[in-house]
């Protein structure tokens, strides 16, 4: 019965959103939106079907998505094992914990242009903008975690006599799971930030610079096609995480 | 005393990277010394420019929560006193909430070309959706007992949303407030960094582009100081108007 329910009300909410695309097109066939913004979603069907076609789209997909990987897992190692080491060491919290508390505000995107400076319009530019910026949730998240574990099961190490990586990987890791998951999945949603923004600064290719391009040429159902793709990828990546979520901590469901 | 110990080691990195630079006589078009960067903060503040793009970054961001902010707070009261509503809108929102803000600026700017227009948009965009589900949740989570109540005493649609459902989300709207401001800083740096000709994230840019980096690293340090003043200001707003929300999430 509840489920029944459920599939009913995601249905008609499915068929809310096509009526909305289907007002989008009217709009735009009735020439009420200008066209050179808002072209209608057949327009943005044909430009993704030519994209996709001539695999320019295809191939910048892939490059934001190499990137967004790249500079995502980067953040995950350097984030998660700071995190990890600063998390048990009540010495590191109290001397170097407040300076990443410090530095949390600082708009992750503004070390684009010192980036750039360092190392030019390139690669490298893109992949340390995404690894920097997204390293600070995963830090946090995990220094966090790590803290907070139960000072109980901090005395059963010390009665197991447990070495200093023993009681990370048996008895701190597992509990600061739920918090590093969510520093990662936080992390993954500015790294695709980052990735636009570094592309359309450094113009390399990818998504971020193939919707400025189409900016620039005015060629709008070019715009709505990669802004679609973009919409996609942060769709599915956040979606995949939340199933790796609730299978990596099912053991916790109480 | 946690302070100073705070303090201790960005101090001792700051000394250590002064030494470096005089050591080796530092003369680079990427790095600069403290002391430079310092001198360069303080003409920067002296000066007219910097509070002028501190002006236009926190016009365009402030308009552009205010914004975002006031639509996605209505948008949320309505989808939580009318939760089919909300269940009918779900795949649509759900759609255009994980898309990254900073990637509808090209059509933005189609639409309003460079200036305030484009990135108070953006600001809004971006802030819309945080404060729909946070709003909606507070309204959600209101004791069932005041809905009987405004049902016992047959208070009309406007009547609950101005007596009932305002005065109890108060405190979790604040709190929803705060964390869009924070959003509103970012985001409006990002547009002037990726594309926007105004306010402090232009001025970062123009630092890099023309090879000033005591200037740049200025700039960026003044960025931090705001993030982090208007960060502790919500907070101490938030403790003084609604002490009850002092152990909520930061």
């Amino acid at each position: 019965m509840k489920a029944s329910r459920q599939m009913f009300w995601f249905l008609a909410s499915v068929g809310v959103f096509v009526v909305l695309l289907a007002g989008w097109q009217a709009l735009a066939d009735a020439r009420l939106l200008p066209r050179a913004f808002f072209p209608g979603p057949d327009l943005t069907w044909r430009a993704l079907q030519r994209g996709l076609a001539s695999g320019d789209m295809l191939q910048d997909t892939f490059t934001t998505l190499r990137r967004l990987a790249l500079g995502w897992a980067l953040a995950s190692v350097i984030g998660v094992g700071l995190g990890a080491i600063v998390g048990t060491s009540a010495w590191a919290r109290a001397w170097v914990a407040p300076m990443f508390e410090a530095l949390r505000p600082l708009p992750a995107s503004a070390i684009a242009p010192v980036v750039m400076l360092l190392l030019g319009l390139t690669d490298a530019m893109i992949l340390t903008l995404i690894a920097f910026g997204a390293l600070w949730p995963m830090l946090l998240t995990t220094v966090h975690g790590f803290s907070s574990i139960h000072p109980r099961r901090l005395e059963v190490a010390q009665s197991l006599g447990l070495s200093r990586v023993e009681l990370i990987w048996k008895i701190a890791l597992p509990g600061a799971l739920p918090d590093i998951m969510s520093g990662l999945r936080l992390g993954l949603t500015v790294a695709l930030i980052l990735v636009v923004v570094g592309e359309m600064i450094t113009v390399q290719g990818g998504l971020g610079s193939s919707i400025l391009l189409a900016a620039r040429a005015f060629n709008a159902p070019g715009i709505f096609a990669g802004i679609a793709v973009l919409g996609v990828i942060g769709l599915v990546t956040n979606a995949f995480f939340a199933w790796v979520e609730k299978y990596a901590l099912r053991w916790q469901r109480r | 005393m946690s302070l100073l110990r705070g303090l201790a080691i960005p101090a001792a990195l700051i000394l250590l990277w002064q030494g470096l630079a005089m050591w080796h006589d530092l003369q680079s078009d990427t790095l600069a010394a403290p002391r430079e960067i310092i001198l360069a903060l303080g003409a920067a503040l002296t000066g007219s420019t910097i509070w002028k793009d501190t002006a236009d970054t926190f016009a365009a961001g402030g308009l552009g929560l205010a914004l975002g902010f006031g639509l996605g707070a209505a948008t949320g009261v309505l989808f939580g006193i009318l939760p089919p509503l909300s269940r009918l809108m779900r795949v649509t929102v759900e759609l255009l909430r994980p898309l990254p803000s900073i990637s509808i600026v090209p059509i933005a700017l189609l639409i309003f070309g460079f200036g305030y227009s484009l990135e108070i948009a953006i600001v809004a965009f971006a802030t819309y959706f945080p404060v729909l589900v946070l709003t909606e949740n507070a309204v959600r989570q209101i004791e069932p007992r005041l809905w009987e109540v405004a049902r016992a005493l047959d208070l009309s649609f406007a009547a609950r949303v101005i007596k009932i459902v305002v005065p109890a989300v108060v405190p979790r709207l604040f709190v929803a407030l705060r964390l869009a401001a924070g959003i509103a800083l970012i985001v409006a740096i990002t547009v002037e960094i990726a594309a926007n000709p105004m306010g402090l994230g232009a001025r970062l840019m123009q630092a890099s582009a023309s090879l000033r980096p005591a200037d740049m690293f200025a700039t960026l340090f003044w960025v931090a100081y705001l993030g982090w003043l208007l960060n502790w200001v919500m907070l101490r707003l938030q403790g003084l108007l609604f002490p009850a929300t002092r152990g909520a999430p930061r």
